[in-house]
Order: C-alpha cells, then structure tokens, then sequence
C-alpha cells in the first residue's frame, strides 16, 4: 500500500493509517476466508472428520460463551459443563419423551439455560474469584448424580439414545453433513450476536466492571444485573452447544458431562485466549484435537503428553493463541518504530 | 444412638483424611493465592512411591519418612521448575498449569503402576477397638492422631520459628518482605514443598482405606474443596475442622434422610458448599478479605 508515496513523511503517515485500517479489513478477510475453507470442507472429508469438526463447532459455541462470562466479565466458571448438560437433556428429553421436531430443541435449549443461568448468576453475585469457582465446580460434580437420580426423566445412566437428524426438503446431504452445516450456521450467528454484543457500550460495561467493580459502579453502570444477565446469556450459549452435542452425538448419558469437561471449557478459553472471540475458536481446536495428538505420539501415557502441551502452551503464549497474535499482529506492522 | 455414634466416628475417619488434603490446599492458596488442583494428584504419586518402598522390603516407617522427604523436595521442585515460570502470567494461565500437572501425575501413574488397584497395608494394628457398643476401626482413629499431629506440628512451626515467621511474612506481603531480606521465590517453593508433605500424609493415611489406584485422590479432592470451603480458605485450623464436619455430615445424612441415601451424598456435599458460601463466602473460620480502595 506504501510503496508509491515518496517522501519519507508520507510513507510513515500511509503505514501509520495502513496499520490502524488494516487489521479490522484483515481480521474481515480472515474471518471470510475460514469462512470459505468450513463451507467447503463437508464436501470434500470423510464422515468421521466432518464429525470431528462439527464438535469443534460446538465446543466453539459453548467456550465462546464461557469467554463473555471469565473473559470478559471477569466471573470464573468451572461448571459450564453443567449448562452444557442442560442443553444436552432438553434437547434429548423433547425429543425421545415428547416426540417434538428437532429444530425446536435449540431454542428451547437456550431459552431454559438463559433462565437457569440467570437464576445461578443472582447468588453468584456474592462470589468472586475463586470462591465462584468453587461455587461453580459444586454445581459441575452435582450434575451426573442429579441427573442419574431423575431417572424417569433423563434414562438414568444408561442414557437416551436418539437418532441423528436427516436432511430436511430432500436436500442430498448425508446426516453428518447437514449436521455440519447446520453447526456452522448457528456457530456464525452466535459469532456475529457475541460481536455485536460486546463491541458497543454492553461490552465496555462488561469489561468496566471486571476491571474495576467500583469504578463501574460510580460510572452508573448496574453491575448486579450486568453481571446476572451475562451468566444467563452464557449459560444460553452453552445450552445451545450442549443441545447440538446431543443431535450430533445421537446420544446422553449423565457420565459425558463429569467435572472433566467443565475444566477442558475452561482449559479451551485459556488456551485460545481470553476476553477474545477467534480465542473460541483455536481453543475448540486445541480441545478438539491436541488430546487425539498425544494418543498418536504415546498410547502407553497420552494424558502425560497433553499435561506438557498444556505446560508449554501456557510458557509459550500466557495470554492464549489469540492474545499471542494479537500481539505479534502489533509488532509486524510497527515493524521501524523509532525511539520517543 | 448406636448407629449414630458408629456414623459420626467414621464420619470423623475420612474425614481427618478430607482435612489433612483440604490443610494442603488452604497452605498454598495462602503463599501463592493459587489453589493447586494438582494437590490430590501429587498425594497419589508420593504414595504410589511409598508403595514401591514398601514391595522393596523397607519398614512402614521408614518408608514413611521416605515418602514424607521425597513429597517435600518434589513440591519445592515444582515449584522452582513448573510454576516459578508462569508466576507473573494471568491467574488462569497458572490454573491450567496446574490442571497441566494434574493429567501429567494421573497419567504417569497408571502408565508406571497400572491402572489396577493395590492393597496398601496400614501401620495401625488391625484388631478394632470396642467402647461400649461402638466400635473404632484402629486404623480410623490412628488416621485422625496423624492429621492431628500434622497440624500442631505446623502451627509449631508457623507460630514459633523464625522460617515460619519468614513464610508468613512473604505470604502476606511479598514486597515488604523483600526489602526486609526474606528470600520470598524460596518461601514460596518452601510452602509447595510442605503442603506437597501433608498431601502426602493424606494419601498414606486414605490409601489403606480405599486401595491405591491413580484415580483415588480424584473424589477425595473435592471433598478437600468442599471442606476448605467450609472451614475458610485462609484459615488452616478451619480447613481442618471443615474436613472433620463434612465427613461428619456426609456419613449422617447419608443415613438419616431417606431420600438421599448413598447415591447422593456428594451432592448434600456440594449443597453445603452452596449454602455456606451464599451465607458466609469467606467460611466458618475464615477471614473475610477487605479490598482497599
């Protein structure tokens, strides 16, 4: 862009105006072009890949969630897990009890995590730190016993098993493929709702009172609903994840949802990076496929080797995949800083 | 009256056990403001160790003290290796350490040892103790004199020597510390390497009681969560009562209430947990933490 202005003056002030224009027109192409890559992908990959990757889209939703409530509201969850779950039996419930059409179950899912999570988000408000985390994990463990004890309900721990959705208006897809599609979409339109929500004034509120509850306050900012209101939208965001886990997996039972996956949600937005929306994205990759790596380098230990890929992540990138980008994104484009 | 004696006797059994961990954590959340979800994990693996001790023909003893030694001079290598790295990184990042740490431990385990589990014999003399119509499992009440022993012998140490002056001190403030001489870095390695010893003592004491596999700290630590909760996450003495009463209340209510039976008893737990936090969130014991502003 600066190569046919001449004077020195002109050329700093183009890469200065290059630097602050770009990356929002670059972060748009990127966004495009992966756009591109996923539309094309179902076409082209086994059925067990496709598979693989709708998961990424689904744990995307779900940690894209957890990052409006820890990343951006500074509130620690470590029991998503149980919204997930949530989600996953509403879902399943209406359709193996009540026979009612696949399609309601997402925002039925969303609607009853909303509630739930609202519900949760006025006691946590007495919680900060870790005493929420804590708060939080409590909730995560309940989960399969409450629901092994429901067993009129939720099939006790043997599960409900479903089948997977076809293809609807004689599209010639196969199930996986749809499904696929189907997670995409609604992956873009929690993107585009989360964008939407936390550039503008919701957002600067959201981060005011993680950084300074006090501040935020003074400046007029209601921080109790802020906050309870932020755990219901997350909890939705979850729920939604959680009811597509369960089309995508065609099943549920009450063990898929131990404290272990509420941790990889929280090990999925560290990783990817906090208070950062792609941060959702790498971190649903890294959960989705870095522990199916550490089978193939060792089958005697592969927990092992994903504990050193945590370690040397976090030693390599504190601040997470996107917060690591962001940062060398700054540094390539004041590439000849002067000193002040 | 029988029955309930018998249940608040082995409720107090495991739960000197879920105490002695809970002290664990309450020590290195009050050094580091981390709590340390590799803790239970660390406590298998030095077990596991003095396990191996014990098949080489040691005494149970020794090997106790073996075990104790190793425990503190990997906590302190930890420490020094693992987390100093990431001290100054965002909270969450030295979380997924931790839970780094804990895959790693789990997963050696049973890489080294099997997945199968082991008898790990007792020091204490098999034969129970009867008092009246109650009957004390020798081993429960040795369990609890340990923990017990534990815990005087670090407030000795916190109250009354000039190391558990200096710990103290850099715990609370690290900078004045400093500029007082106190080598704070070492503090804080010296407060892994303790708390990583009374894990230790927790996996020994617990091992006997539901045979050693890698995944037998997994259900304690949560009960270690629920009790430090309970008993206050800056207070050690709470930490320990807070083990002793979820035991307690966990055995009672497993019993007495109908509905709940064996199946949810981690839930009352956890319901517990809920209730004192909403009422109380610093714990029974523990200090509320005033912010300035």
């Amino acid at each position: 862009m600066a190569d046919h202005v001449s004077t020195p003056a002109v050329a700093r002030a183009a890469e200065i105006r290059w630097a602050r224009v770009a990356p929002w027109r670059w972060t748009l192409a990127g966004w495009l072009a992966v756009l591109v890559v996923a539309g094309v992908l179902p076409f082209t990959l086994s059925d067990f890949r496709l598979f693989q990757f709708t998961q990424v889209f689904i744990y995307a939703m779900a940690l894209l969630g957890l990052n409006i409530l820890t990343g951006y509201n500074g509130q620690i969850s470590l029991g998503h897990g149980a919204f997930y779950a949530v989600g996953a039996y509403t879902a399943a419930v209406m359709i193996d009890r009540w026979s009612i059409p696949y399609g309601w179950t997402i925002p039925a899912a969303a609607l009853l995590c909303l509630v739930v999570g609202f519900l949760f988000g006025i006691p946590a408000l007495r919680l900060e730190g870790l005493y929420l985390a804590l708060a939080t994990f409590a909730l995560a463990l309940a989960v399969p016993q409450i629901l092994k004890y429901f067993e009129h309900w939720t099939g006790g721990s043997q599960g409900i098993v479903l089948s997977k959705p076809a293809a609807p208006l004689g599209l010639p897809l196969t199930a996986d493929q749809w499904l696929y599609l189907v997670s995409l979409a609604v992956l873009l339109a929690l993107v585009v709702l989360a964008w939407n929500l936390l550039r503008g004034r919701t957002g600067r509120a959201l981060v005011a009172i993680r950084d300074n509850p006090i501040a935020a306050e003074a400046m007029g900012i209601n921080s109790a609903l802020y906050k309870s209101l932020t755990f219901g939208v997350s909890a939705a965001y979850t729920g939604v994840a959680g009811a597509l886990s369960a089309l995508a997996i065609a099943f549920v039972a009450p063990d898929a949802f131990n404290v272990f996956l509420s941790i990889t949600f929280l090990v999925g937005i560290v990783i990817g990076g906090l208070a950062s929306i792609s941060g959702a994205i790498f971190g649903a990759l890294f959960i989705q496929f870095v522990p199916n790596w550490a089978q193939d380098i060792s089958k005697a230990a592969p927990w092992a080797i994903y504990g050193v890929f945590l370690i040397v992540f976090m030693y390599a990138m504190p601040r997470g995949i996107a917060g690591s980008l962001r940062l060398l994104w700054r540094r390539l484009t004041r590439p000849n800083r002067r000193s002040p | 009256m029988d029955t309930f004696l018998q249940q608040v006797v082995s409720g107090l059994a495991t739960g000197g056990i879920y105490g002695s961990l809970a002290l664990a954590l309450v020590m290195i959340y009050q050094a580091t403001d981390v709590v340390n979800f590799a803790q239970g994990e660390m406590a298998m693996f030095s077990t596991y160790l003095a396990w191996s001790m014990l098949q080489a023909g040691l005494p149970y003893w020794l090997a106790f003290a073996g075990t104790l030694a190793i425990a503190f001079v990997g906590g302190l290598l930890i420490e020094r290796l693992v987390i100093r790295p990431v001290e100054n990184a965002p909270i969450l990042a030295i979380v997924i350490v931790c839970i780094g740490l804990l895959v790693i431990f789990n997963s050696l385990a049973g890489w080294i040892y099997s997945y199968i589990q082991k008898p790990f014999p007792s020091p204490f003399p098999e034969r129970p103790i009867t008092l009246g119509a109650v009957v004390f499992g020798a081993h429960d009440v040795g369990a609890i004199g340990v923990t017990l022993v534990v815990l005087a012998l670090l407030y000795v140490f916190f109250r009354h020597t000039p190391l558990g002056l200096a710990m103290r001190a850099a715990a609370q403030n690290p900078v004045s510390s400093r500029l007082c001489g106190v080598r704070v870095g070492w503090m804080l390695a010296l407060g892994w390497g303790l708390a990583a010893l009374v894990g230790a003592v927790a996996g020994l004491m617990v091992a006997p009681k539901v045979f050693l596999d890698p995944n037998m700290m997994s259900g304690i630590l949560i009960y270690a969560f629920a009790s430090a909760t309970l008993g206050g996450f800056t207070s050690p003495c709470g930490a320990v009562l807070g083990g002793l009463l979820v035991g307690v209340i966990e055995n009672l209510v497993g019993t007495y209430v109908w509905f709940i039976g064996t199946e949810l008893k981690l839930t009352v737990a956890l319901a517990l947990i809920l209730v004192v936090l909403l009422v109380k969130p610093s714990g029974l014991f523990g200090r509320a933490v005033v912010h300035r502003v």
